[in-house]
């Protein structure tokens, strides 16, 4: 098959409106895993063994089952449309991975900050809200940012539910057409221009991270 | 054993142990402390580590649960709650109340990295005691005068050295005003030539008298100028204690006397 120009330029507006759809899922998605992620981290930590024991049972099952079977499940259980029915699924599918990313966050801030909030006697929710949390969150910015890209490569699989997303209208050009070259061609090439930006910013994240306030340059430590 | 509490006796009581006991699993860390500590009064914990004197600080901050025995602040069961005349576990409403009478200085400063140093101290007052903002920052820039920082109010604790950050640390809970302050061997883990500083601003605070002091420290001298009491701690009980002209300079027993020598030796 060769590539014909002429038609790769016909139908390139026709697959950039799912572009919408693609990063409008994305974002849906994405914020459904960074909100349910932590409310599943700060389930996981609590001090009602049954009630921990239960999350992590959940996060579990859900990690093991593709996230195709979910969709299908989902679509088919619950009359939700295919849109909404793909951005919650895929946003809970992703909150178990955001959660573990939180967890090692949450892991890497020392007992000690526990202690002294305690001695000044902050409650529990400040303790979270002002000391525990913004010393957990940044570090893990640039892997909660990988997910998002990982999230963002993950939509065409919303094809499968008739979500009208870029892949979903290649197929279907495909179909009319008999040619597939061309529109798989540029989604591809529309998910290289989206996503490289985002994974080099994500590299400009992760230099900047590990480092205190105040520290123009490393911390002065005594 | 017998209440250790003769001196000091016109004063009020803030801190009652009644024969505490505390183990991790099978490992007895403290036996059967009984203990006074008065209003104002200024108590040294001295001793070989694992002796139990941190375990004895940390529980009356509430971050060790006692395994028997009860522990009174103030007139109040800190670990516990009366009900219907009888004792029954503190939940974490009621261990928050009693908590906020004491405050406690860590050996690693434990200051909050993300905060600014005028953060660091005015965080607690405000969303803690409900001060105002304005309130808040004046009662801070105070200590933080007192403690000779006024200058750092800007910078982060990774900017400040560790002097300075243990000087920011007794700041901190010095604006929360708490009755008991608890300082646990504060000087410990600061370079040599930083000790001085931190243990100047201590005997400072502690000459003006009104708040209630236990200090866990490896510094003799220190403890002889400060304290009003030495309790020497070994295996878990208070095997000598007394005025500091007594335990220090005249230990009795063999293992004061050895654990005073030992001292003497490696800080010659």
């Amino acid at each position: 098959m060769t590539w014909d120009w002429a038609f790769a330029f016909e139908i390139f507006p026709r697959i950039l409106e799912g572009v919408w759809i693609t990063i409008g899922a994305t974002v849906a998605a994405y914020a459904i895993s960074l909100t349910l992620g932590l409310v599943l981290t700060l389930l996981r930590r609590s001090s009602f063994k049954p009630l921990s024991l239960l999350v992590a049972g959940i996060i579990e099952f859900i990690r093991v089952t593709p996230p195709l079977v979910q969709l299908f499940f989902v679509y088919f259980a619950f009359d939700m449309g295919p849109f909404l029915t793909g951005a919650i699924v895929l946003g809970v599918h992703y909150s178990t991975y955001v959660s573990e990313v939180y967890r090692s966050g949450i892991n890497s801030v020392p007992k000690s900050q526990w202690e002294a909030s305690k001695a000044l006697n902050f409650s529990k929710a400040q303790t979270w809200k002002k000391v525990v949390l913004p010393q957990a969150i940044p570090p893990v910015i640039p892997m909660l940012g990988n997910y998002l890209i990982v999230l963002f490569k993950e939509t065409p699989l919303l094809m499968g539910i008739y979500v009208m997303e870029m892949m979903m209208i290649a197929r279907s050009i495909g179909a009319e057409s008999y040619r597939f070259l061309e529109p798989i061609t540029i989604v591809g090439f529309i998910f290289l221009v989206l996503s490289y930006p985002c994974a080099l910013f994500i590299r400009y994240l992760e230099r900047k991270s590990g480092q205190l306030p105040g520290s123009a340059e490393k911390g002065v430590k005594a | 054993m017998t209440e250790v509490d003769h001196a000091q006796n016109d004063r009020k009581v803030i801190v009652r142990y009644r024969d505490v006991k505390k183990a991790f699993g099978d490992n007895v860390v403290l036996n059967d402390l009984n203990l006074n500590v008065h209003e104002g009064e200024k108590v040294a914990l001295i001793g070989p580590s694992g002796s139990g004197k941190t375990t004895i600080i940390r529980m009356l901050m509430t971050l060790e649960e006692p395994t028997e025995g009860t522990i009174e602040v103030d007139g109040e069961m800190l670990w516990h709650k009366e009900v219907n005349g009888k004792l029954e576990p503190a939940d974490e409403k009621h261990l928050r109340k009693v908590r906020g009478k004491i405050g406690m200085v860590f050996q690693q400063y434990n200051l909050f990295p993300h905060m600014s140093i005028i953060r660091n101290c005015t965080e607690a007052p405000i969303h803690v005691l409900g001060l105002s903002k304005e309130e808040a920052t004046e009662r801070a820039k105070q200590m933080l005068e007192k403690v000779g920082l006024s200058d750092k109010v800007d910078m982060y604790p990774s900017q400040l050295s560790g002097g300075q950050q243990q000087r920011v640390a007794i700041a901190r809970s010095l604006v929360m005003q708490p009755k008991v302050l608890l300082f646990d061997e504060v000087t410990a883990a600061l370079d040599p030539e930083l000790v001085g500083e931190v243990l100047e601003v201590i005997k400072d605070i502690a000459a003006e008298g009104e708040t209630t002091m236990m200090l866990i420290t490896h510094e003799m001298d220190f403890a002889r100028d400060v304290a009003d009491r030495v309790l020497f701690l070994d295996n878990g009980l208070i095997a000598e204690h007394g005025t500091p002209h007594d335990v220090i300079e005249n230990p009795t027993s063999d293992r004061l006397k050895s654990f005073l020598g030992r001292f003497n030796s490696s800080h010659a």
